[in-house]
């Protein structure tokens, strides 16, 4: 994503807010009686939700709503492993890195997953995530995915997928396409 | 999500996953109901908060996070009528490597939990709680949330539960990916809208200074559910099911090489490391043998096959006696497990077979730990990053003689030079992989 066409006018986030989004932000910051500023990450989750990834005009926006200096949301989006700044693919494979999933072969796995997507299985996750050239999906390592009996597991979008062997890959890709 | 619908092994006792399991139990309020679901809370709603925490205190209930620190001793911190508001925060944040036993409740249970946590509030005089649930469990959250809604409509949240004049509101909040939101004060200042840089104790202690500078109670959501079933079942027979001074059953989490991984709740000490893996989880996979166990979640020391443990025990006679206990024989208490040098913690019982190399299965712990540290201590920070970068290193074969002893010297000044305990949980695999497997760390060097 080319930030500087991000932020011009028309292009940003914050000028494409629909009012279901303001709905639910408006009853997230009533689960926080005591501090706005708790509604913080829930705010972030919605945004990200609606829009793939946060942008500077929604860190600002969220601030704003929350009565906070942006660096108090910036910092959040930098720090959780959750949130991007970058529009990932449509599908969101993670496939589990440690070490029962490790065991099982989740590193073969997620190497099957890159290739069969066309993602270079050495791209790393640390600017944005490795995204296929078709937009289709992003394959990124995350940690203990806390299901490490039935490893090795991924979560995609909202799923998660156990006992998963290389065999399986083609089936869940076009499962997501 | 799979859900194990196999009859209980003669060593379980579900209690906590007593529901969940059978056949055609889903999470909806009216199955819950149907099941004896809010019967306990009724109970509590005629108990005076004193007798609740006393019940909690008499079942010797641990928690289940993986400090196993006695919950009534915690939740008798908190001053019922001190004035100030008080809150429970429920940790959803299972992250531990080798850990996935509240996944389970968290999707196909949620109601016990719910029941668990307005037992608390009402025990510890809270209004206002939070569920902190990882965003890994996307799924979780939205039962949970509509749990809570179902709870709303038929009274028992909300104004005047039950026509009690108790109020309590209770709401998810997920987390952002961040292993460091398990330690309770980060849990907390992730819930105030922070960086979850933990707090340091004294005075940040979440009974006294928790959130909102308010005293708090973190517990883990198995824990919540014991809570439930002490006042189903009652103090004195909940007790009885586990070992002095830790009572009950507890959800052990088993994975990696044996025949059938999986969570499996067992009374407290009720079955022997070997029973675990050879009888309740069909042993190890044909033609191999055991190499070494991390019995409670990645941070606990590893333990290798063989070994023979110095331990006190009751003699015939009464006596305490000093014994060895071969590995395979420890019961799986938490007692058991830290005299054996290593701990319970978080029941999640890593095996690993003969197959296995162990310069390959630390780096892969370090590379955990390096994604994981927050970076607020710099010995942490900076050495979690050193040490995955050397056992890459001698992985590659790029190794130096040295690197051992470096290595060692990292996680030693780590451990203990921290504001949490994350320091010791990156420290301890990698003193206790080099101290017992020394073997496969001096030879694959470089140099």
């Amino acid at each position: 994503m080319d930030t500087h066409a991000a932020n011009t006018i028309g292009n940003r986030q914050v000028d494409r807010i629909p009012t279901e989004l303001l709905a639910k932000i408006d009853e997230a910051v009533t689960h926080y009686p005591v501090s706005k500023r708790s509604a913080s990450l829930p705010l972030l989750h919605l945004w990200q939700n609606h829009f793939g990834y946060i942008d500077d005009s929604g860190v600002r926006w969220i601030a704003d709503r929350l009565e906070l200096e942006p660096i108090n949301i910036l910092e959040l989006v930098t720090f959780y492993p959750w949130f991007r700044q970058n529009a990932p693919g449509r599908t969101i494979i993670r496939v589990c890195r440690t070490l029962s999933c490790a065991m099982a072969g989740s590193h073969e796995l997620r190497e099957k997953f890159c290739k069969a997507s066309g993602i270079a299985p050495t791209a790393d996750s640390h600017h944005g995530l490795p995204t296929s050239p078709d937009g289709k999906y992003s394959v990124e390592f995350v940690e203990c995915l806390a299901s490490c009996g039935s490893a090795p597991v991924c979560l995609i979008n909202d799923d998660l997928h156990e006992d998963v062997t290389e065999a399986d890959v083609a089936r869940i890709l076009s499962q997501y396409s | 999500m799979k859900t194990l619908l196999l009859p209980p092994h003669p060593k379980e006792r579900r209690i906590v996953f007593g529901n969940a399991w059978t056949q055609g139990y889903t999470p909806d309020i009216d199955c819950y109901l149907n099941h004896g679901g809010y019967s306990e809370l009724k109970k509590a709603l005629g108990m005076k908060p004193a007798e609740i925490i006393e019940e909690v205190k008499k079942a010797n209930l641990r928690g289940r996070g993986g400090a196993a620190f006695p919950c009534g001793v915690k939740w008798g911190f908190i001053r019922h009528d001190d004035g100030k508001p008080h809150y429970i925060t429920c940790n959803g944040d299972e992250s531990e490597p080798g850990t996935f036993k509240d996944r389970y409740i968290l999707h196909n249970d949620p109601h016990q939990l719910i029941e668990g946590m307005i037992i608390a509030a009402l025990a510890l005089n809270v209004h206002l709680a939070y569920i902190y649930i990882r965003c890994e469990f996307p799924k979780a959250a939205m039962i949970v949330t509509r749990a809570i809604e179902e709870a709303h409509s038929k009274g028992f949240l909300g104004k005047n539960i039950l026509g009690s004049g108790f109020d309590l509101e209770i709401y998810v909040h997920q987390g952002a990916g961040a292993y460091i939101c398990g330690e309770e004060t980060s849990l907390i200042e992730s819930l105030e809208g922070k960086r979850p840089y933990p707090r340091i104790k004294p005075p940040y202690f979440p009974a006294v200074l928790g959130l909102y500078m308010s005293p708090t109670i973190v517990n883990n959501v198995e824990t919540f559910c014991h809570v439930k079933q002490i006042l189903r079942i009652g103090s004195e027979e909940y007790a009885k099911m586990g070992t002095p001074g830790d009572g009950g059953t507890r959800v052990m989490c088993v994975s990696g090489d044996v025949m059938r991984p999986g969570p499996y709740e067992i009374p407290v000490g009720g079955v022997t490391l070997g029973e675990l893996i050879h009888d309740v989880c069909g042993g190890m996979k044909p033609g191999r043998k055991l190499k070494a166990i991390i019995p409670g979640g990645s941070s606990s020391k590893v333990m290798r096959a063989g070994e023979v443990y110095k331990m006190r025990v009751k003699s015939a006679e009464g006596e305490m006696i000093e014994t060895d206990v071969p590995l395979l024989d420890l019961p799986m208490d938490a007692a058991s497990l830290a005299a054996a040098g290593t701990m319970i913690g978080s029941a999640g019982v890593i095996v690993m077979d003969d197959s296995r190399n162990m310069l390959w299965a630390l780096n892969n712990l370090n590379k955990f730990y390096a994604h994981e540290s927050c970076g607020q201590c710099t010995p942490c920070r900076e050495g979690v990053l050193w040490m995955d970068k050397m056992t890459t290193r001698m992985i590659r074969g790029e190794g130096i003689e040295q690197d051992p002893a470096t290595l060692m010297n990292v996680a030693d000044n780590i451990a203990g030079r921290t504001v949490c305990a994350f320091g010791e949980a990156a420290s301890w695999p990698v003193q206790s992989f080099l101290t017992k497997f020394p073997e496969e760390f001096g030879v694959i060097t470089g140099k």
